[in-house]
């Protein structure tokens, strides 16, 4: 017998079923299809400017740093600023996202990089497929649009979400990945980072900027109520 | 068996551990860090009980139905591309992998952290078939460095003082300025950024490990801090997940509810700062993710332990709370376990994987203080499963035979009340009335016949010189009195 068949053969000897019980095949379908919600904390349950403050009070509390802009065409002015008041250099990795792309760069110095990272980037912007704010999370998608390593390898990531793309907890957040990708299908990477990477492995101190980004700034763009 | 275990030598192991300063310097980290960190966690999560049940409850939900869920989790990460792959035990894995790097010419095979790979003894395999793992989690790698195993299931390295870090890192990155200051943590992380940052562009192959399968969507999720484990399973060609049959969960809103207690518990964060999801390998029009994508499933023992007493102990999210709570594991630190999983999670999981014969002592490393239940974010009873593999070894007379005469002796007295009381009664008395004239510090003992294994490194109290069954009494009595008169009055 192949290890396969061994070990769920095991399993259920141990378990004392068969496999093909027509009740426990139920069971298990119904909870794959319906995916029961389970307990979701009070703490995000607030919409509007409530949900945003929350989003902003977490993601700060664990190091990363929040602006507000009132539309898009703010978001290339903001980057630039921050990237002066932090004495970094004047240059931007980014991916293929629209969003991005269309945005007025010409307007700033700013010198653009597109596609992958090599590893040597100091900056990059990405554009966030939603946020949770229980935890001022951010949800990145994987694609050519929003490279997965632009979330890693850069210095300094900086990263543009729509506040009305804020949910208050990841639940959900999964009904619109769900709505979006398609019951029971992901893209091939789902990232939630929570603040800048981080260490507690050299007694037990936390340090910022372990392998991942040393910072996260996150602009929220527009109003909750508003895409 | 897997790798080597000194677990059958835990008595020495610990009387090593005690005697070592440096060890109980660092140890003293653990302590004063996570207790409070998890406490404030907690507390600010006022669902955090309620929680911990919906946790438990999706463990147990999923455990009694672990046949199918595997069944359609591997249905779902074929369908997205990815091939998974069974092993009945470590050896089984280690030849899985091994296959998987040489059929892409792997030479050098980045790791995020993973405790399986660690108990199939991955890296000595690797190394032995000419290619180079490099464990990427600061700690790990730190480890590796050493030789060592990791003292603590989250944090590898928690036995270990910056110093010590310093000078392994003096020691092995050579090519870097001999006069370079690395007085500081942060300089120690620079450092090491820096160098694992080159093996991770240059890696062929990235095992992970995976803190949960999802049998909705078939996806692998690791949980980090670093982000190591994100670049571990992006940059390579081939991206191998090495899992254990237990890691599988229904579904995404599932993962929500262990996400919640997992980290408050580990490390007293609401939530790790990367959870990532990955599923298959990378899709069409991707500019970055691994082109083949493998999932090693792990057996090694844990199906036998289903419909068990010990099933409760598969429910475990390797947390680390139990450790970080233990008074034991405080003191001796994770090493003297003798194994991959150290601290009250060890020594239930231990012997049910290497055997009660090797890891038959870890269930005695307890003082059954309890807290390592009151803790668990899964509420896995790990007292009473300490104490079910203490009956057993006893059964299977496997107990050394002092303590099986200790206790036969014990039992002779029990079940004569009469003479128990006599006995104990002069015992006591005898101890007490020693105590209050002999004992160096006032009511000590320092040492006492019979119980070096104790007095070598504390104090025995010595008794008030009564029976717990005289004192029972006289209380009784008192309040009896009491009540009277007040009924009196
Ligand atoms: S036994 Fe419980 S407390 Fe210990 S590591 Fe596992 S889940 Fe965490």
């Amino acid at each position: 017998m192949g290890a396969r068949e061994d070990i769920l053969g095991n399993i259920r000897r141990s378990l004392g079923v068969r496999g093909d019980e027509r009740t426990r095949r139920s069971v298990v379908q119904e909870r794959l299809a319906r995916a029961p919600k389970g307990l979701i904390p009070q703490r995000g349950q607030v919409s509007g400017e409530a949900r945003i403050a929350l989003f902003k009070e977490q993601a700060e509390s664990v190091q990363a740093s929040v602006a507000r802009v009132s539309d898009r065409a703010q978001v290339p002015e903001a980057i630039a600023t921050y990237l002066r008041d932090h004495n970094l250099p004047a240059e931007l990795r980014m991916g293929s996202d629209p969003r991005l792309t269309g945005m007025p760069w010409g307007e700033t110095s700013l010198s653009l990089r597109h596609g992958v990272s090599d590893g040597s980037d100091t900056n990059a912007v990405s554009h966030a497929y939603g946020g949770v704010a229980e935890t001022g999370t951010l949800v990145m998608v994987s694609g050519a649009d929003n490279p997965s390593t632009l979330n890693l390898l850069p210095d300094n990531h900086i990263v543009v979400v729509d506040a009305a793309e804020i949910e208050g907890d990841y639940e959900t957040m999964w009904e619109r990945l769900r709505a979006t990708y398609g019951k029971g299908v992901m893209p091939r990477t789902v990232n939630y980072i929570t603040g800048p990477s981080r260490s507690g492995d050299i007694e037990q101190t936390l340090l910022l900027g372990a392998h991942g980004p040393r910072r996260v700034h996150i602009i929220v763009v527009g109003d909750p109520g508003s895409a | 068996m897997s790798v080597h275990s000194t677990s059958p030598q835990f008595k020495a192991n610990a009387g090593h551990a005690l005697a070592d300063a440096q060890l109980q310097r660092a140890m003293g980290n653990v302590k004063k860090g996570f207790i409070d960190k998890r406490r404030a966690a907690a507390d600010r999560l006022p669902e955090f009980e309620e929680m911990r049940d919906s946790a438990r409850d999706i463990k147990d939900h999923t455990l009694a139905h672990l046949d199918l869920y595997l069944e359609r989790y591997e249905e779902k990460v074929t369908e997205a591309g990815g091939h998974v792959h069974y092993a009945r035990d470590a050896d089984e894995a280690r030849r899985l992998i091994l296959d998987i790097c040489k059929a892409q010419g792997a030479k050098t095979v980045t790791k995020g952290k993973s405790m399986i790979s660690e108990e199939i003894g991955i890296n000595a395999y690797l190394e032995a078939a000419g290619m180079e793992p490099v464990e990427t989690d600061l700690g790990e790698y730190i480890i590796q460095l050493r030789n060592e195993m990791p003292s603590h299931i989250i944090a590898p390295a928690v036995h270990l003082n910056a110093s010590q870090v310093e000078s392994d890192f003096r020691r092995v990155h050579k090519h870097l300025d001999k006069d370079r200051d690395l007085s500081q943590p942060v300089q120690l992380l620079t450092e090491a950024r820096a160098v694992l940052r080159e093996r991770f562009l240059a890696a062929d192959v990235g095992i992970t490990g995976a803190n949960f399968l999802v049998a909705e969507t078939g996806s692998s999720i690791i949980v980090t801090n670093e982000g190591n484990g994100d670049l571990t399973q992006t940059l390579p060609k081939t991206h191998i997940v090495l899992a254990s049959i237990e890691k599988i969960i229904p579904t995404l809103d599932d993962v929500a509810q262990l996400l919640r207690v997992l980290a408050r518990s580990a490390t007293g964060q609401d939530l790790s700062v990367y959870t990532t999801f990955s599923t298959g390998p990378r899709r069409a029009g991707d500019l970055d993710g691994p082109e083949n994508y493998h999932v090693v499933i792990l057996d090694n023992g844990r199906s036998s332990m289903l419909g068990t007493s010990f099933e409760e102990m598969l429910r475990c999210i390797r947390c680390g709370a139990c450790m970080n709570h233990c008074p034991v594991y405080h003191a001796v630190g994770g090493h003297a376990y003798g194994w991959v999983y150290p601290g009250p999670m060890g020594a239930v999981l231990t012997p049910s994987l290497i055997g009660v014969d090797k890891g038959g002592h870890l269930p005695n490393a307890s003082t059954f203080c309890g807290r390592c239940e009151s803790v668990c974010p899964v509420r896995i009873p790990l007292p009473k499963l300490m104490r079910h593999w203490r009956e057993r070894e006893f059964e299977r007379h496997l107990s050394p035979a002092t303590v099986r005469a200790g206790l036969s002796f014990w039992g002779y007295f029990a079940k004569r009340p009469a003479l128990y009381r006599f006995t104990t009664r002069l015992a006591m008395g005898t101890l007490g009335w020693l105590g209050r004239i002999k004992g160096e510090r006032k009511g000590r003992f320092s040492r006492l016949p019979f119980a070096g294994g104790w007095t070598q490194f504390r104090d025995f109290p010595a008794p008030q010189g009564a029976t717990f069954q005289q004192r029972w009494r006289q209380e009784q009595r008192a309040k009896k009195q009491a009540r009277d008169g007040r009924e009196a009055a």
